[in-house]
C-alpha cells in the first residue's frame, strides 16, 4: 500500500501520541496522521479531510467510539474506511457492539507496538 | 455505552484477599506494558505529602466506585516521559493526561479480571486533582483497597473505594 492517511480519536492527547508511534513502529508509511478528541470532532475533520485508517477509542465525552463509528456508516464516503478501536474497556459487549456497528477489529488497553501492528495491518490488507 | 437493565446487573461482591492481587496485578501490567517499568512494593513510611497529583476513574455498574492513583510531579512527569518516549525535559502538560490515562488503564484492567463483571461495569473518563489538602467522602458506605508501590523512588498510591 502507498502512504496511509491516518485518523487517531482518543479523548487523551499522551495515547494519540503512542498510538501515532506504534503505527510508525509497525512499519506504516503514514504520510498524514490527524487527531480528534471525539466522535464529533473526528466527524468535523473527516467531512473535508479523505484518510485511509481510522483508530478510535471507545469511552470519550461529547461523541463516544460506539457513536461515532455509527455515524461514520451513516456516510456513503466514509462507510469503506476502516476502523479499529482503542479501548480501555474491559466489557466484551461494547466491542461485540463496535464490531456489529462496523468496526474492523480493536485493541485493548494496556498494548504493545506489536498487538498493533497485529491488528492493524490485517485491515489494511497488509 | 451499551444500555442494561438494572436487574441484569450482577453486583460484585467485596472480597478483599482475593481482589487485592489483581488490582497489584492490573497495575503492575500497566506499567510493565506501557511504560517498560517493574513496580514494586513501597517498603517505607509513605508520606501523602509526596503525592501532589491525584487521577480518579469512576466505576458504575456491577461495581460502583473509584479508582484513583496518586504520586508527586517529578513521579508524574516521568511516567508521562516513559510513555511518549520522549525526555522528561520535554513534557508538559501531558503528566496530567498521562496519569489519568494509567488510571484509566488500570480500572479498565482490574475489571477485566473480575469474571462477569467487565460487562457490566463503565468507565468514567479521568478527572486529575492538582493538591495534597483535599479530602474525599463516599455518598454511601463502602470498601477500600489501597496498594503502595516504588516508582522512581517515590510512593505511588494506587486505591480502590467500592460503595455498597
Amino acid at each position: 500500500m502507498s502512504q496511509i492517511r491516518a485518523l487517531i480519536v482518543d479523548d487523551s492527547s499522551v495515547m494519540r501520541k503512542i498510538v501515532e508511534r506504534s503505527l510508525r513502529q509497525a512499519g506504516l508509511d503514514l504520510s498524514s496522521v490527524m487527531e480528534a478528541g471525539n466522535g464529533a470532532e473526528a466527524l468535523g475533520i473527516l467531512d473535508a479531510n479523505p484518510v485511509d485508517l481510522i483508530l478510535s477509542d471507545i469511552n470519550m465525552p461529547v461523541m463516544d467510539g460506539l457513536e461515532f463509528v455509527r455515524q461514520l456508516q451513516t456516510v456513503e464516503k466514509l462507510r469503506g474506511v476502516p476502523v479499529v478501536m482503542i479501548t480501555t474497556e474491559g466489557s466484551e459487549s461494547n466491542v461485540v457492539q463496535a464490531l456489529s456497528l462496523g468496526a474492523k477489529g480493536y485493541i485493548r488497553k494496556p498494548f504493545t507496538p506489536d498487538q498493533v501492528k497485529e491488528h492493524v495491518l490485517p485491515v489494511l490488507g497488509l | 455505552m451499551t444500555p442494561f437493565s438494572e436487574s441484569s446487573i450482577p453486583i460484585a461482591v467485596f472480597d478483599r484477599t482475593a481482589w487485592t492481587p489483581l488490582l497489584e496485578l492490573s497495575a503492575r501490567e500497566v506499567f510493565d506494558i506501557m511504560l517498560s517499568t517493574r513496580l514494586r512494593a513501597f517498603d517505607k513510611s509513605a508520606d501523602l505529602n509526596d503525592g501532589e497529583f491525584t487521577a480518579l476513574v469512576g466505576l458504575a455498574g456491577s461495581l460502583c466506585g473509584v479508582l484513583s492513583i496518586r504520586c508527586n510531579d517529578q513521579a508524574a512527569r516521568i511516567m508521562a516521559s516513559k510513555m511518549l518516549g520522549m525526555p522528561e525535559e520535554e513534557v508538559d502538560n501531558d503528566s496530567w493526561d498521562a496519569l489519568g490515562e494509567i488510571a484509566n488503564m488500570i480500572a479498565g484492567n482490574f475489571k477485566g479480571k473480575l469474571s462477569g463483571i467487565g460487562n457490566h461495569c463503565m468507565l468514567s473518563v479521568p478527572t486529575i486533582i492538582v493538591g495534597t489538602d483535599y479530602e474525599t467522602r463516599s455518598v454511601r458506605g463502602g470498601n477500600m483497597i489501597e496498594v503502595v508501590f516504588e516508582f522512581e523512588g517515590k510512593p505511588l498510591w494506587v486505591s480502590l473505594e467500592l460503595h455498597e
